[in-house]
């Protein structure tokens, strides 16, 4: 049993020991990542715009549901005024970064999981390394920029079309006042202080999940089972570590 | 597969909507649009208590907004609260024997400065300084007054 133990301890220290060695590789390709710009906007094509429907769809329910929930509880203390500042701080500090980072991880991270595990597996980057192409810098490293690129961008459509539904429920249909929904908003949420702290969580989050994303493509087994499991992995890894990171984060930006 | 070029159009096309959305949300979600009152003018008062006020509360004159509290200091000689306020430009005429207080929106709302106009000729320039002013009233002060009243009158009784 104890030595189980160590296997399992090894295992996860040579895992966290490759992605890192695996990262600062990638990142050594930053600069062919520039020269080669036309790749990167392809990878943001696969990886931001085909996520923008379900973010869009998702955030604007989001913010439908804060509006309802944030309305019933406020107007016990006829407070239903400040429903604009309950449905905008919640989106922009939490919400928004972290929900669509982990609709990014199930709809993007999976699919990079499986197209890189996939050319693994048929052996197209032994065939790339073969030709003195590392696939690193040319396979991975665009994806990965282009996540980069993408979640703060998700991110922010996200949690602007969440105050739009917010604000859908809470003036259009519930009768709060136009006027003090917005005003109220905007005297609390403070630019520095929410905003941009919402879009440098964004920003890590989106480095972790395709960090993950695309090493566990890397790292697959190459066999069906292997590609199945690395995808499930991906999904399961890097939601866990968005909601743990969202926590540390926001005990350091909101003391 | 799509083409390549209609491809970096759709691209470019999801960056901007992304770039505007954190833009909407900068001006019409956050204070980014009423914090440009960098060209207002400053005046000052003091207060004995300014209870719940904070930097960025509104100046208010007859209910309307004209400016923001700047800066809350505190004078260690006469110990009482400094505020600077930054009125906008557009609010130049204030009297220069105007009353400052400080009251509450709503019961357990936050705490604002309303400014009562005085009937001076001459108007506040500046930097200058507000002499009258009223200290925010406190909850627990006005509770305990109260209690305290209801106590000494019933022993007379």
């Amino acid at each position: 049993m104890l030595r189980a133990l160590g296997r399992k301890g090894l295992s996860a220290f040579s895992w966290l020991g490759r992605s890192w060695i695996f990262i600062i590789y990638v990142l050594l390709g930053t600069f062919g990542v520039i020269r080669r710009w036309r790749d990167l906007i392809k990878q943001i094509y696969s990886v931001g715009v085909l996520s923008f429907v379900i973010i869009i769809v998702s955030g604007f329910f989001v913010g439908m549901v804060l509006g309802l929930q944030g309305y019933n509880t406020l107007v016990d203390f006829g407070a239903e005024e400040s429903l604009g500042v309950v449905v905008a701080l919640s989106l922009v500090r939490e919400l928004g970064p972290v929900v669509s980072a982990l609709l990014f991880a199930g709809r993007a991270g999976s699919a990079l999981t499986a197209e890189i595990g996939l050319m693994k597996s048929t052996e197209q980057l032994s065939a790339m390394e073969m030709m003195a192409v590392d696939p690193l810098r040319r396979i991975v490293a665009p994806r990965f920029y282009a996540g980069i690129i993408s979640m703060p961008l998700l991110a922010g459509i996200f949690s602007m079309v969440g105050v739009y539904g917010g604000y859908f429920v809470g003036v259009g249909l519930l009768g709060v006042d136009d006027g003090a929904f917005w005003s109220q908003m905007q005297s609390a949420v403070d630019f520095h202080e929410d905003i941009m702290n919402g879009i440098i969580k964004s920003i890590v989050f989106g480095i972790v999940v395709t960090w993950i994303a695309v090493f566990e493509g890397y790292d697959t087994v190459p066999t069906s089972e292997g590609i199945s499991r690395a995808t499930t992995r991906t999904v399961v890894t890097s939601s866990l570590a968005v909601l743990g990171l969202d926590f540390v984060l926001t005990a350091i930006m909101f003391k | 597969m799509v083409q390549s070029k209609v491809i970096e159009t759709i691209v470019g096309l999801f960056i901007a909507i992304g770039l505007t959305a954190i833009v909407i949300l900068a001006l019409k979600v956050s204070n980014m649009t009423t914090l440009n009152s960098a060209d207002g003018y400053e005046i000052r008062a003091r207060f004995e208590n300014i209870g719940g006020l904070k930097v960025r509360s509104p100046v208010k004159m007859a209910g309307v907004l004209i400016g923001r509290v700047a800066e809350i200091g505190f004078d260690d000689e006469t110990y009482e609260a400094v505020t600077v306020m930054k009125i906008n430009p557009e609010f130049r005429k204030i009297p220069e024997d105007t009353t400052a207080s400080i009251y509450t929106a709503g019961l357990l709302g936050e705490q604002y400065i309303s400014l009562e106009p005085g009937g001076a000729e001459e108007y506040l320039a500046d930097g200058a300084e507000i002499e009258i002013t009223q200290s925010a009233v406190v909850l627990e002060q006005v509770i305990g007054q109260v209690l305290y009243d209801k106590a000494s009158g019933k022993d007379e009784e």
